[in-house]
């Protein structure tokens, strides 16, 4: 599947919420587009993932 | 009765927006302390995986947080991170920043109000970063934004009021907040503005590349103030010939 850009192999079908964490996110801190689409937070522990996804994950930094 | 102004329902007693671009973490909570900011803005991009310290950890509680979209070229781009930014959970806010070109990072005015149209469709609280174009204005105000934010002069320049005769005519002809951002580089820079009648300062630069931030963000504070101030009590007037301050009878030996 495709992060931020960057390819990665999904071993086996997991929840978003233990994908994000399992990279090591605060989940609480980012919000994520799956295949265009944002997924509310609420739902990103039924949300299951595939290898032909595509996330996009991001969060606040410092800007003006 | 207190001197404040809003954007959309909410009510705002300091005149001083912070941006946290360009400052270390560490130094935030003090710039932020000493600007006495109320309102704060951040940048949305990718997460890098693994995580990296959380600026929302290094802001203080209550400080509204006030997203931008930079990074965006066009309306529908904005639109996209302006939802995004919504999902990290920190309200309703926008600053609206449509940009296509590195060089003056000028906005981009036609896309900037399409995109403030579509925000304030969907709820958001829409603050346009603009170049002080008064039709555009008026249009950003028809498509209900909250305020308007002209720029100076380009981003991190330090430079200004370059604009200062436009974003007066704004605040003459515009029935919303007049927000100066970008380009504002000195407390006195500020100072002036306020005079002049705009609602509130936004700057980052000046203070995130000051010798002494925290004694930075504390001057502009007090630059605002002194304007706001000054801009109350209503200026002196102006003439082109000497009028005395002292008495002109009484000297000695008269």
């Amino acid at each position: 599947m495709k992060v931020n850009g960057k390819i990665i192999s999904l071993e086996k079908p997991v929840s978003l919420h233990e994908f994000l964490e399992g990279l090591g996110y605060t989940v609480s801190h980012v919000a994520v587009e799956k295949n265009g689409d944002i997924i509310p937070r609420a739902q990103f522990s039924a949300v299951m993932l595939n290898d032909e996804d595509s996330l996009e994950i991001v969060c606040f930094v410092g800007g003006g | 009765m207190e001197d404040t102004f809003k954007l959309g329902s909410h009510t705002f007693k300091s005149r001083f927006i912070l941006g946290s671009g360009k400052f270390s973490l560490d130094i935030i909570n003090a710039a932020v302390q000493e600007a006495g900011a109320e309102i704060i803005t951040l940048a949305l991009r990718r997460a890098n995986i693994g995580g990296i310290a959380n600026i929302l950890d290094y802001i203080p509680k209550g400080v509204t947080i006030l997203p931008n979209t930079s990074g965006a070229r066009n309306a529908d781009e904005a639109l996209r991170i302006a939802r995004l930014a919504r999902e990290c959970g920190c309200g309703d806010f926008v600053k609206v920043e449509v940009i296509h070109e590195s060089k003056y990072l000028l906005p981009d005015n036609y896309q900037t109000a399409k995109a403030t149209e579509m925000m304030a469709k969907e709820g958001f609280i829409v603050l346009p970063y603009m170049y002080p174009d008064l039709n555009a204005a008026r249009d950003m105000a028809n498509a209900g934004a909250a305020a308007v934010m002209p720029l100076g002069a380009p981003i991190g320049t330090n430079k200004g009021l370059v604009t200062k005769e436009f974003i007066q005519i704004l605040v003459d002809e515009i029935d919303l907040p007049i927000i100066v951002d970008a380009g504002i580089g000195r407390p006195s820079q500020a100072c002036e503005a306020m005079e002049m009648g705009v609602a509130a300062i936004m700057a980052n630069t000046a203070i995130a590349t000051a010798g002494d931030v925290p004694a930075m963000a504390r001057a502009f504070r007090q630059g605002i103030e002194a304007g706001r101030t000054a801009y109350l009590a209503g200026l002196g007037r102006i003439k082109d010939k000497a009028d005395a301050s002292s008495p002109l009878t009484g000297f000695l030996d008269e």
